[in-house]
């Protein structure tokens, strides 16, 4: 079973687009409202750009605790 | 037992003194005529008792930066004059509408606009009711001595602090500049109030509850309690909501937060008001001559009397309505345009006649004035 | 969002107010990194903030929180902190609110070296009141009150704050919030007056006007658009034209005020001895 990389809280998003625009694995993607949604989990490199980078908080990106 | 000792100071100096006595430790201000020596005094006094002073860029500015420093729990102060009380309007408001408590004097001078800095007036009555916008409620004090700019400071810091209001001493250049002799209280004798704060959870803590009291606790910033303040309309929470009852609800409460508290608030002074047929009603420095008037037509038999409100804002409305019963005329004289008249002809207009005796040439009114109006009314 | 930052924020009054691709959100999220890192004390941080877009953020973020004004949050700001200078007080104000109707409140706060982090939300507009031009809105852009382009200059901000007397000046951008968050590390740790501009993007109102694209061209404008001061040392003028810098442009401590006012009550408290 694969692990969820993301956590995506669809009530926050706001669908501006700027995480799947600046997902450098293109592992996620916009919905028909253009709210984010995982597309290819296996590709998420977890490199946080989408987390950081999302004005509305909508996502969490699951890492392991060291 | 501590002796008392005579002193001969100016207004501004006594209250000054009486802010500091009532645990004023932090004052912001910017120069202007005919305030200034306050904040001169509390420049120099105030880091002396560990408290702060600084003199800001603007009037705006000061008023803001009390307000900032008594959201941490000091007691505060800002003092000034016409053109500077005008810009200090905007946060006036924002501490009406937060219910941050803070004083501000306004030592009156002539105005509008530059009008005559080192003269005194009277004008600023309605200012202070009405000076910033929208509904507000205000509380302001206007001594007529040396000796009350003392202790109504004091009442003004306490009134702040137990109301969660800013208050008004609302003096004018005369009583300001003017040097009188006073015998000061000490300071155990100085009654002090503190704002009541919050002692529940942080996480149940509401800065504007609705309960009997109508007075919300409120908790110094940096001891947990972690509260929003805006002067947004807001809930009991203190966040802002744009639900019509919520906003009704609010309202209502600050509108009405005195009344239940009115004979605590309202204080006046009578000289032989009881059965007077024509009634002074004078305040501040005008008040002194209007005394000088009731004292020499006394004695010539004339039944002449004054009502002195000390608490200007909220009027204190019943004594005068049942005071007007008696007496069939009122004599308002003020230096202005006619200000305070208007308050009183709506609250004695169905029991007396009201006239005013206005003047706003940068000159006092004398007792000689005051007697001839009243002469010519018989 | 990560549990650790959750304790930062007031998670039940999200979402937020600002528009899709609004870049105060990153900004505030990197404010609340930078607090999270810095291991303050939370009960005594105190966030106060003036009016417009950027003032909102204080709103969602749990600290004891004073949204005051419009352009007096540095007033404000300064009677909490010479009140109690044990607070850490950080001021969270726009580019029309800090350098407009605030200006002044700007230039002496600086002056004063009053230990403050200010965090401005540069997002060249007036985005609060629909998209009026601010003292940052470049000469030329399309604003609702400069439908035929800006006929005004910009301010330099941090040319102002340096020139004003503040201790330490960084920029940042919502594209590079890494070092946005580094800045304003530095910016806690200087005591004195720290003035951070972080670059934000404001879609609805600038960005579309001036044809700009998404949000997501605008950040991606911000991305091309900064230098890293580092780098820049080392290009020659004609390669950094159109440029802005980023990273820290200026760290010159020097005596705080709140410090000499307490050093004055010290010496006045000890003299009366």
């Amino acid at each position: 079973m694969v692990e969820k990389p993301l956590d995506i809280d669809q009530k926050l998003c706001k669908g501006c687009g700027i995480c799947y625009t600046l997902c450098p694995k293109k592992a996620i993607k916009g919905d028909e409202k253009g709210k984010v949604v995982v597309d290819n989990p296996d590709l998420c490199s977890k490199c946080g750009i989408c987390e950081s980078h999302c004005p509305d908080y909508a996502i969490f990106v699951r890492r392991e605790k060291k | 037992m501590t002796s008392k000792k005579a002193r001969l100071i100016q207004g501004n100096r006594a209250c000054a003194e009486g802010a500091m006595a009532a645990g004023v430790r932090f004052f912001a201000g910017y120069p202007i005529t005919p305030s200034t020596e306050i904040a001169e005094i509390m420049s120099e006094e105030l880091p002396k008792l560990g408290g702060k002073f600084i003199q800001m860029e603007d009037e705006i500015a000061s008023m803001a930066c009390i307000i900032g420093a008594s959201l941490t729990g000091k007691k505060v102060l800002t003092a000034s004059s016409g053109p500077g009380i005008s810009l200090k309007q905007e946060a006036i408001g924002y501490a009406c509408m937060t219910e941050i408590p803070c004083v501000i004097v306004n030592v009156q001078r002539l105005g509008p606009s530059t009008g005559g800095p080192t003269s005194s007036a009277q004008g600023d009555i309605m200012q202070a009711r009405w000076g910033t916008h929208g509904d507000h409620p205000i509380i302001a004090l206007c001594p007529s001595s040396v000796y009350e700019c003392f202790t109504l400071t004091v009442t003004a810091v306490n009134f702040a602090e137990k109301y969660r209001t800013p208050v008004y001493v609302l003096m004018d250049e005369i009583i300001g500049h003017m040097r009188e002799k006073v015998i000061l209280p000490n300071i155990d004798e100085i009654k002090i109030v503190n704002r009541k704060r919050p002692t529940c959870p942080s996480n149940e803590y509401k800065p504007y509850q609705i309960d009997e009291t109508l007075i919300p606790a409120m908790a110094d910033f940096g001891t947990g309690y972690k509260w929003h303040v805006t002067g947004l309309f807001h809930d009991e929470t203190g966040f802002p909501s744009g639900k019509p009852k919520v906003i009704e609800e609010q309202f209502k409460r600050l509108m009405t937060k005195f009344d239940k508290y009115s004979d605590e608030i309202l204080s006046w002074e009578e000289t032989e008001a009881e059965d007077a047929e024509i009634l002074l009603v004078a305040y501040g420095s005008t008040a002194r001559s209007a005394l000088d008037a009731v004292n020499i037509l006394r004695s010539e038999g004339i039944k002449v009397g004054l009502f002195r409100p000390i608490t200007i804002w909220p009027f204190p409305e019943k004594r005068l309505k049942t005071l007007a019963e008696k007496a069939n005329k009122i004599i308002v004289p003020e230096m202005n345009y006619g200000q305070l008249i208007l308050e009183v002809e709506r609250i004695c207009k169905d029991k007396a006649s009201v006239g005013g005796l206005f003047k706003f040439n940068s000159l006092p009114i004398t007792p000689e004035e005051i007697m001839f109006k009243i002469r010519e009314v018989l | 969002m990560r549990p650790e930052l959750q304790k930062l924020f007031r998670m039940d009054k999200l979402p937020h107010i600002w528009c899709p691709g609004c870049g105060h959100g990153i900004i505030t999220r990197a404010i609340a990194e930078a607090i999270n890192e810095s291991d303050l004390d939370l009960d005594k941080t105190v966030i106060v903030s003036g009016i417009g877009c950027s003032s909102r953020a204080p709103g969602y973020m749990h600290f004891d929180t004073l949204h005051t004004l419009h352009g007096r949050a540095l007033a404000f700001a300064t009677g909490v902190k010479l009140a109690n200078p044990e607070l850490n007080v950080f001021v969270l104000t726009g580019d029309g609110d800090a350098t407009a109707i605030g200006g002044n409140h700007f230039i002496h706060a600086a002056r004063r070296n009053i230990d403050l982090n200010i965090i401005l939300f540069n997002n060249n507009i007036y985005g609060m009141t629909g998209g009026q031009y601010s003292p940052l809105t470049p000469t030329g852009k399309i604003a609702s009150t400069s439908p035929y382009g800006n006929p005004e200059n910009n301010f330099d901000i941090p040319a102002l704050a340096i020139a004003a007397g503040a201790s330490y000046v960084a920029r940042g951008t919502a594209f590079h919030d890494k070092l946005l968050i580094d800045c304003i590390k530095e910016g806690i740790k200087n005591k004195g007056f720290s003035l951070i501009e972080a670059m934000s993007m404001c879609p609805t109102s600038y960005g579309r006007r001036n044809k700009m694209g998404n949000a997501a061209d605008m950040l991606n404008d911000l991305k091309t658009t900064a230098v890293n001061i580092n780098v820049a040392k080392k290009l020659p003028p004609e390669k950094l034209e159109g440029k802005f810098l980023i990273g820290k442009l200026h760290h010159k401590p020097y005596p705080e005020f709140t410090q000499e006012y307490d050093k004055l009550i010290a010496k006045l408290q000890k003299g009366a001895e």
